[in-house]
């Protein structure tokens, strides 16, 4: 093996193939974010964005123009470094955790054994951008809201761990691909179906913990209702309050990647990642990444119509909501996943299905061969 | 093995040296920071070495949930950091003793490695060959299964020290009326009465 093959030729590969990634993630957050307005101006009878480019569509690239632009301002006071640095981790640290979501089978950066872990660890660093922000701010406001959001984001990342524990009882492995491959059998299977749908994704038997799952992300990303870091009746704009221009971008950035973040995990834990809702005919012609991104589409969508009919919870109901409500439910949803599978005999085996999965390529393409 | 030998000595510099600053910097949100740079960097050695899920938990636990409880409580403290450090020589004494015990035994433990490799394989539970066991297994086999006794006992103690902090810290004030979300769900509309008001009267 010569030294380009051995130490040239796959990190290009991999920096090739993570380019490629930002590049797409980076264009769908910009129309995410167009999405998120125009919906959020639909409910109230608005128009919302609408001049840049045809219906608004380029809206939000005038705004990244407008933003990296403009003067950063560091406030004279600030702890410098930690003031910089603070957006970069909420940018970097967002992005770093879509290396190991698998959009399609096998279209991953990276696929480790402990891709869900890899996410739930870097989902619950997040909170160091908002933390550090708001301390080298050295101002009140962003200092309050960095205090709330340190909180918020341990209380429900503690129901988050949970609801990954379920699913993991349910499949047996950490590796993202395992969790999808293990929602081709399930309710709709033993009910007799003849062919895999939508009603042997996890979200049937798991639909406590789907719901529990999908508003921990809303509390996690501090999307509103839960958006009391930023609550801009109480706190200004939080803890971007003296943030300006690019760092401000950055961690504007950061919060919708990481949406964009929970939504693909939702999609991966509970709606059967790319698998086609009918795997019949004319649905699965269709590729697999097509079906992550609709799927993916429509939890962002349940997200934006909460965020824009629900009031803002008060911060002692928030705290009452995590701690009080949702990890009891989730606790005794663990213990119960866990005695049905032992006492019916149902524990999964990954890797049966992943070598099933791999012989069934193998015969795929030696017919297409 | 270059490769990982370059990691290796890049990990094992950075936390080194952040461990260094942990102790060395003036402002304690910044030894903070530097004590998370570290941890990083420990798991990243770990990852080297294949205990991955170790890594991604030290991740989790310590700086997820741990080093974020830490940035909140040193954020929040008002003390003054100078005053403390004028009565730094006085402890450094007590300081270097147990420094030198716990690398005496550090070298002791991991020389006496170096010099007869058997006393590793002679091990209560010799560490399980990567190749055969996964990871979570192998943790999982002596935590859940040989040693479950203790292992619970371990949350016992923890659920004991959990509850005892929030004992001696719980305050009950008798004059602060408190929501109460069941009975506003549980009650009936038809119970209530409703009265018009007239404006600048009152009821």
């Amino acid at each position: 093996m010569t030294f380009f093959e051995q130490y040239v030729a796959p990190p290009l590969w991999m920096v090739g193939q993570s380019v490629l990634l930002l590049v797409v993630l980076l264009v769908v957050v910009a129309y995410i974010l167009y999405a998120d307005r125009k919906i959020f101006a639909a409910v109230q009878l608005r128009r919302g964005p609408n001049v840049v480019g045809p219906w608004g569509l380029l809206q939000s690239f005038a705004d990244l123009i407008k933003f990296v632009l403009k003067e950063p301002i560091i406030p004279a006071s600030a702890n410098k470094g930690v003031f910089l640095l603070a957006p970069l981790v909420a940018g970097v640290l967002a992005l770093s955790a879509w290396a190991v979501i698998p959009v399609a089978d096998g279209w991953a950066v990276a696929d480790p054994n402990l891709g869900l872990l890899f996410v739930f660890a870097i989902s619950s660093l997040e909170v160091y951008g908002i933390i550090m922000g708001g301390w080298a701010s050295n101002s009140k406001y962003p200092f309050l809201a960095s205090l709330r959001s340190a909180a918020q984001m341990v209380s429900y990342e503690v129901s988050i761990g949970f609801v990954i524990i379920t699913v993991l009882l349910c499949v047996g492995s950490l590796n993202l691909t395992d969790v999808v491959y293990a929602q081709t059998d399930g309710v709709g299977t033993s009910l007799g179906l003849p062919v895999n749908s939508f009603l042997d994704w996890h979200w049937l038997p798991l639909f406590p913990m789907f719901i529990i799952f999908f508003i921990s992300a809303i509390a996690e990303t501090n999307r509103p209702p839960f958006d009391l870091p930023e609550a801009e009746s109480e706190l200004v704009a939080g803890h971007m309050t003296e943030y300006s221009s690019t760092p401000f971008l950055l961690f504007f950035l950061g919060e919708f990647v990481a949406i964009t973040l929970m939504c693909a995990l939702t999609v991966l834990l509970f709606m059967g990642g790319w698998l086609p809702p009918i795997d019949i005919a004319p649905f699965n012609w269709v590729p697999g990444v097509v079906w992550f991104v609709l799927k993916g589409m429509f939890v962002f969508f349940c997200m934006a119509m909460v965020r824009s009919i629900v009031p803002r919870y008060r911060y002692d109901q928030l705290m009452r909501l995590g701690w009080k409500v949702f990890l009891p439910i989730s606790l005794a949803m663990v213990f119960i996943t866990a005695f049905i599978l032992m006492a019916f005999d149902l524990m999964p085996d990954p890797e049966a299905k992943r070598a099933a999965f791999e012989q069934a390529a193998v015969v795929v393409l030696k017919v297409t061969a | 093995m270059g490769v990982a030998a370059l990691f290796f000595y890049l990990f094992a510099t950075i936390c080194v040296a952040s461990a260094f600053m942990v102790i060395a910097s003036r402002n304690p949100v910044h030894s903070v920071l530097f004590l998370i740079l570290c941890f990083f960097n420990a798991a990243g050695l770990f990852m080297l070495t294949g205990a991955e899920f170790l890594a991604l938990i030290l991740i989790v636990v310590y700086v997820g949930a741990v080093a974020v409880l830490f940035l909140f409580v040193v954020m929040m403290l008002d003390v003054d950091f100078a005053e403390l450090r004028d009565g730094f020589l006085q402890y450094m004494p007590i300081g270097a003793v147990i420094g030198i015990i716990l690398a005496v035994e550090l070298i002791l433990v991991l020389g006496g490695l170096s010099f007869d490799p058997e006393i590793a394989a002679r091990a209560v539970q010799p560490i399980p060959d990567l190749a055969e066991v996964s990871n979570i297994q192998a943790i999982g086999d002596l935590l859940y299964t040989k040693y479950i006794f203790f292992f619970q006992l371990c949350g016992l103690i923890l659920l004991v020290a959990m509850i005892g902090a929030i004992v001696l810290t719980l305050s009950h004030r008798p004059d602060v009326r408190r929501q109460n979300i069941a009975d506003q769900v549980a009650r009936d509309p038809n119970d209530v009465e409703l009265r018009s008001v007239k404006p600048g009267e009152g009821i």
